[in-house]
């Protein structure tokens, strides 16, 4: 069978489940909507977490930037795990212990004010936005690749499978169906990456193919891979090249973030107690990080891949993946020397070929030469990482409207038939703009993704932290902390990725920090500034007190 | 430990959170990122130890830290409940910062 009749028949199959699930796991209620019932498995939850978590960006993206980036990928890793531990030891049990189903519920009963509830309902808004608009786009990609449709066609089938199972599922047709993508989206990643590595290494575990000899007998894959780089005036792989201030501030970034990230959050109010937030924790860093250990190994396995069978071919002889690329612009060749052969050089004046960061994944199995069926799986599991992290985005910006704008807020008279109806209508809102954007990108949605993290780095993830650990912190504290976080973060990327981005260089940053990494100062200023404005200012009310203590201490909530 | 207070359960919790933070920081923002260059002078097998450290080390010490927690928390929660919440309240109150 060709690799067009495999990929049919996997993303018929994958959806198919989906779909099966979604009309299986319905929602009755508000609550199973906004939590799926509260009822969730522990392992099921690590599951649907890691799946949430996982996007197209680590999916499709992530094992392509590090093979740029070579050891500086490394604030991807550590930053998009070690987040993890944040999450399981500072925020997960106590917001499972307060027992509500939203993040800006947690804020606005913590902080006693209507205003800070509605902040963060700006913030959950705008941080989600940004993140779903890009799972659009790369299931648009994935679409026009593989399945050879035009991108809206690709969008459009997106959507309208997101809209089922969100739409009459809620969080519980959710989580259930990211329990099912996440298993095909781990198989679709290992496979070629366990091929890859016994076929160049002659190691089943990618992991440990990642430190072996090569099985050309040209030495270790490592020494390979940094010689090939020097060769062709590429920076050395193993080698950082980001000053050390700006890789750790990045990281920082990455990991407040993670920690702060609404649709991750909310994952952990679905299980049945605090002790199984806990343990859930530890099973989705589990689950992630078969994916993010063997990530790094991809990397290095695609990048010598591409420079053996790219550099100083001839042109006509390339394979057909590279004109399948090629036709999608995300690869390029410009004969400079008119010789009709490749030349992959570090020296951009002598370079010749342009490769984009995103199909380092979706390629490596064809340019390895993997079998079909081994290619068209990468397209199902691509496909199950976006709309998997599509519709737990999907769901934060539902509840935050018809939840904590609508029920809390605006219209606290609404009864929960309503108030599921406004849910479900807002998710279906929500999956439309997203759909349009994901049809018609701008050109900046990829640049802007990353500071998601800056964003929720800087407003969400201090002000819970503060909440659970400050007794005393109150609500003008937390408040102007959040919104001094958030626009300051907002402003520096802003200003350098869309107003000056010219002057995006390393002399013109603060203290030399890129804009990926600015969320970490954000953090620092949310926090400094709501101890400042906390002790200029009353303690919270003895009620609140009570509500911070209960929270801390084990037992049912 | 049959004396165990809500405000002994809450230090508790704290001081492991702390030291397991520690660890946290040292492995990633220490030996990932601080300290790689010097690390990279150690090798095992084809790794470079401050590179293996960055892209693959860290991340199995942050499953390991979570599960260290799971696991205290939970023994330390067992030895809480030998006592009822309510008698607690009072000991919490100006012990629980």
């Amino acid at each position: 069978m060709s690799v067009q009749m495999w990929t049919y028949v996997f993303v018929f199959l994958s959806f198919s489940l989906y779909i099966g699930i979604a009309i299986w796991s319905r929602a009755g209620s508000t609550k199973e909507f906004y939590v799926a019932g509260g009822g969730v498995h522990p392992l099921a939850n690590g599951m649907a977490t890691a799946a949430d978590w996982m996007s197209a960006a680590s999916f499709i993206g992530m094992a392509g930037l590090i093979s740029f980036l070579g050891r500086d990928g490394t604030f991807y890793l550590m930053g998009w795990t070690g987040g993890y531990v944040l999450l399981a030891l500072l925020l997960a049990p106590y917001l499972r212990k307060f027992g509500k189903f939203t993040v800006p519920d947690f804020i606005g009963d913590r902080y006693y004010s209507q205003t800070a509830r509605l902040a963060a309902v700006f913030c959950a808004i705008v941080i989600s936005f940004i993140y779903v608009c890009r799972q659009m786009q790369g299931a648009g990609v994935v679409f026009s690749r593989f399945l050879e449709v035009d991108v809206t066609t690709g969008v459009l089938i997106g959507m309208a499978i997101v809209f089922f199972y969100a739409v009459l599922g809620g969080m519980k047709g959710i989580t259930y169906t990211q329990v099912a993508q996440y298993c095909v989206l781990i198989f679709a990643f290992m496979v070629p990456a366990i091929f890859i590595s016994i076929m160049m290494t002659g190691q089943v575990i990618p992991q440990i193919g990642f430190g072996s000899e090569l099985i050309d007998g040209s030495g270790y894959l490592l020494d390979r891979l940094d010689g090939l780089s020097q060769e062709l005036g590429f920076a050395t792989y193993t080698e950082g090249q980001r000053s050390t201030q700006d890789v750790f501030f990045i990281t920082a970034a990455l990991m407040f973030g993670t920690a702060g990230l609404p649709h991750v959050i909310i994952r952990f109010f679905t299980v049945p107690n605090v002790r199984d937030a806990r343990r859930s924790a530890g099973y989705a860093i589990v689950f992630i990080a078969i994916l993010y250990t063997t990530a790094p190994a991809v990397a290095a396995f695609a990048r010598v891949n591409l420079i053996n069978s790219v550099n100083n071919a001839e042109y006509t002889a390339m394979p057909d993946w590279f004109t399948k690329w090629e036709t999608t612009s995300l690869i390029t060749f410009e004969d400079k020397n008119n010789d009709g052969k490749i030349r992959y050089d570090g020296n951009a004046d002598l370079n010749e070929l342009t490769v984009s960061a995103d199909i380092m994944v979706m390629a490596n199995p064809e340019i390895a030469g993997l079998p079909n069926w081994v290619v068209a799986l990468v397209t199902a599991g691509a496909l199950a990482a976006a709309l998997s992290t599509a519709a737990g985005l999907l769901l934060v910006i539902s509840t935050s409207v018809a939840h904590d704008m609508l029920k809390r807020t605006f219209m606290p008279s609404i009864n929960e038939k309503q108030e599921l109806l406004a849910a479900r209508l807002s998710i279906f809102i929500a999956v439309l703009i997203a759909g349009y954007v994901g049809m018609n990108p701008p050109a900046y949605v990829a640049q802007v993704v990353a500071f998601a993290f800056g964003l929720a780095a800087a407003s969400f993830f201090p002000a819970i932290v503060l909440g659970i650990f400050q007794k005393k912190m109150n609500k003008q504290g937390a408040i102007s902390g959040m919104a001094v976080g958030f626009v300051f973060t907002a402003a520096y990327i802003i200003y350098f990725k869309l107003i000056n981005p010219a002057a995006n260089i390393a002399e013109n940053w603060f203290f030399g920090i890129s804009p990926e990494g600015i969320g970490t100062l954000g953090t620092i200023l949310n926090v400094g500034c709501a101890y400042v404005v906390a002790s200029f200012t009353s303690d919270p009310p003895d009620d609140v007190q009570e509500l911070v203590e209960v929270i801390r201490l084990p037992g049912e909530a | 430990m049959s004396d165990y207070s809500a405000s002994a359960y809450w230090k508790a919790n704290i001081k492991l959170v702390l030291s397991l933070l520690c660890i946290w920081f040292l492995i990633s923002f220490g030996g990932g990122i601080l300290f790689v260059d010097f690390l990279d002078e150690f090798r095992f097998g084809g790794f470079k130890l401050g590179f293996w450290i960055a892209q693959q080390g860290s991340i199995f010490v942050f499953i390991a830290l979570i599960f260290v927690y799971v696991w205290a928390m939970d023994k330390l929660d067992s030895q809480y409940k030998k006592r009822p919440l309510k008698d607690d309240r009072e000991n919490l109150k100006g012990g629980g910062q």
